[in-house]
């Protein structure tokens, strides 16, 4: 409640008070959002120019010819003609599809096995919690470059490893075998960390009576963790989910700067793809018609997500 | 210690508590070999040389420890300008970010103007479009900025401005705001505080917490970007150390990359130990309470 409310006692006639009061309520409230929208203004401004603004304009520069010598050309749907007829543009698609698939089977369910494992262990904590933190932030260029070290198939850290207990050596990122689930161990490395301890922080606020209510019933850890564990931990999960396809479908720098796309492009993804069309081949009509179709295909795990998170939060 | 999954009869038994150390030791190793050993091994084969990290089998320890593939690192790749423009790029992405979106997180929270909340719905729904949709027209807009007709490429400013438009932090911003009770800004304002005074010496000590948070969001995503800088600053000289190691990474000898990527890891490894706390409750701070 604003402090104006308050009615002042003042000597003078009941109608004057009245008169007075009105349009100095109004001058208060503009006055009040005069200084509202000052504060807001260099976020107003910030917001404007480099998001609302590129929204609309990556809808437009989709159906667009861009050329930077003369204005943009209508073009109708010929940037998405240009997509369909690249084979590259099917392949990409799969790989990223493939991408997300395995850092679900990998990704989604290491984090959470490990952070119930965890949370069992009443001894260094600390030191868990920690360690698989760290990878988290390091920059992604480093852990890339790192693990392209590591996947060397001579006298890389992995190779060295499998060998030392007798198993054959591996050629990771140089076969279009290996080439992608490679990728996906480097992604789910660097980013399970905070996945864990997410998990971790959900795991502890599940009351400890319902264990032990379900343990009188004869539910053994199994049972508990099925009914216990995984329904009070839906809504984290589910949302995690969500995260994980939506970052996971947008993968850009491990296939950059590990593979390059290669061999044989099996690690060219949609962001790379997006990204040779824009600045190796400078169609960015062409690349924003791709982006398009990524959001048009992430718009709704990300308006679920925001939904969720904004409703439960 | 509340209970969890496992009873504390169980873990009580010889059974179980033989059960648990085997378990704690086997998760000790994996994570050791895991997450540590990696990190080790980055540390040691920076101070191999050359030839010596191309052996097969490679050595475990380098034959003599030394730190010089570190300060040869330091100048074959100029690694002081790359700290330098990275710290530019980070605490002027944070700095402006602060600048922008405390005061407006204040006004959507506290002031509430006409279609404030209108507003607040825009900047959330840009939260719905995966970054990287956004990359091709914000790169043009950086080109050519609107009103202000001017070319950002190779300014740092292209990296500050974007990053100030952040919806996600000053949505957490605001839901903090809005805890502080308004009668508390009454009374400053029954003091003749105006609202500058207000958010200054009473909203902004009161929200220490969440700035806290809020900052390291912000300087940690700048140090680690990569892509948004591999746009916008293509003049080697002002690059940050993520492009300039990824641009250096195919001629430069094996040992000296190493130590790089050690040197650029490790401000970012200082600020965890130091600010582990606040950077694990701003983990859930997002919205993630289950």
């Amino acid at each position: 409640m604003s402090i104006t409310a308050i009615p002042v006692r003042t000597p003078s006639t009941p109608d004057g008070v009245r008169a007075g009061r009105a349009p100095g309520r109004l001058r208060r409230r503009i006055t009040d959002n005069l200084t509202a929208y000052g504060f807001l203004c260099a976020a107003l401004v910030c917001f404007a120019l480099f998001s609302w603004y590129p929204i609309v304009r990556g809808v437009l520069l989709s159906f667009q010819q861009v050329n930077f010598v003369t204005d943009p050309e209508w073009v109708g749907w010929q940037n998405f003609a240009t997509l369909f007829a690249d084979p590259l543009f099917l392949i990409a698609w799969r790989n990223t599809l493939y991408f997300t698939g395995l850092a679900l089977v990998v990704g989604f369910a290491i984090p959470f096995a490990v952070a119930i494992v965890l949370n069992e262990l009443r001894h260094a904590k600390g030191y868990f919690r920690m360690v698989v933190y760290l990878p988290v932030m390091l920059p992604p260029v480093v852990v890339a470059i790192l693990w392209k070290w590591f996947y060397d198939p001579g006298p890389g850290l992995f190779n060295t490893m499998l060998e030392s207990v007798g198993l054959p050596g591996l050629a990771w990122i140089s076969s279009t075998n290996t080439s992608m689930l490679s990728l996906v161990l480097v992604a789910t490395w660097s980013a399970m960390g905070s996945a864990t301890l997410i998990y971790l922080a959900a795991l502890a606020t599940i009351p400890g009576e319902l264990y032990e209510a379900a343990e009188l019933d004869g539910a053994n850890v199994l049972q508990r963790l099925r009914h216990v564990t995984i329904p009070q931990t839906r809504f984290v999960l589910l949302v995690m989910l969500l995260m994980q396809i939506i970052a996971t479908m947008q993968v850009f720098t491990e296939p950059y700067v590990m593979t390059g796309g290669g061999p044989e492009d099996s690690t060219v993804t949609v962001l790379l793809l997006l990204y040779r069309y824009a600045f190796t081949y400078n169609d960015f009509g062409t690349a924003s018609a791709m982006s398009l179709l990524l959001f048009v295909f992430l718009g709704g795990f990300s308006a679920l997500y925001l939904k969720l998170t904004k409703s439960e939060g | 210690m509340t209970r969890t999954l496992l009873s504390p009869w169980t873990l009580r038994s010889t059974r179980g508590r033989i059960g648990y150390w085997l378990v704690f030791v086997v998760v000790l190793a994996l994570f050791t070999i895991a997450f540590v050993v990696p990190l080790v091994w980055m540390l040691l084969g920076a101070m191999k040389s050359a030839p010596e990290l191309a052996r097969t089998p490679p050595t475990i320890l380098p034959d003599r420890f030394t730190l010089g593939s570190y300060v040869e690192a330091w100048n074959f790749m100029d690694l002081a300008g790359y700290f330098r423009n990275t710290v530019i790029v980070a605490a002027g992405a944070w700095l402006l970010q602060l600048a922008v979106i405390v005061p407006a997180a204040y006004a959507l929270s506290k002031l509430r103007p006409v279609l404030g909340n209108w507003i607040l719905g825009l900047m959330l729904a840009t939260l719905m479009l995966p970054a990287s949709a956004l990359l091709v027209p914000t790169y043009l807009t950086i080109t050519d900025v609107p009103v202000a007709g001017v070319n950002l490429i190779n300014n740092p400013a292209a990296i500050w401005l974007p990053a100030a438009a952040n919806a996600f932090n000053l949505y957490l911003l605001k839901r903090f705001f809005d805890q502080i009770p308004t009668e508390l800004l009454d009374a400053a304002r029954i003091d003749g505080a105006g609202s500058v005074t207000t958010l200054v010496r009473i909203v902004l000590p009161l929200s220490r917490p969440i700035l806290a948070v809020v900052s390291i969001f912000a300087i940690v995503a700048a140090w680690k970007d990569f892509i948004w800088p591999l746009l916008v600053l293509q003049d080697p000289g002002i690059q940050t150390l993520s492009v300039a190691l990824q641009r250096f990474e195919p001629d430069t000898p094996i040992n000296l990359m190493l130590a790089g990527l050690v040197l650029a890891s490790i401000p970012m490894v200082v600020a965890f130990l130091i600010f582990q706390r606040q950077i694990l409750a701003g983990l859930s701070a997002g919205g993630l309470k289950g």
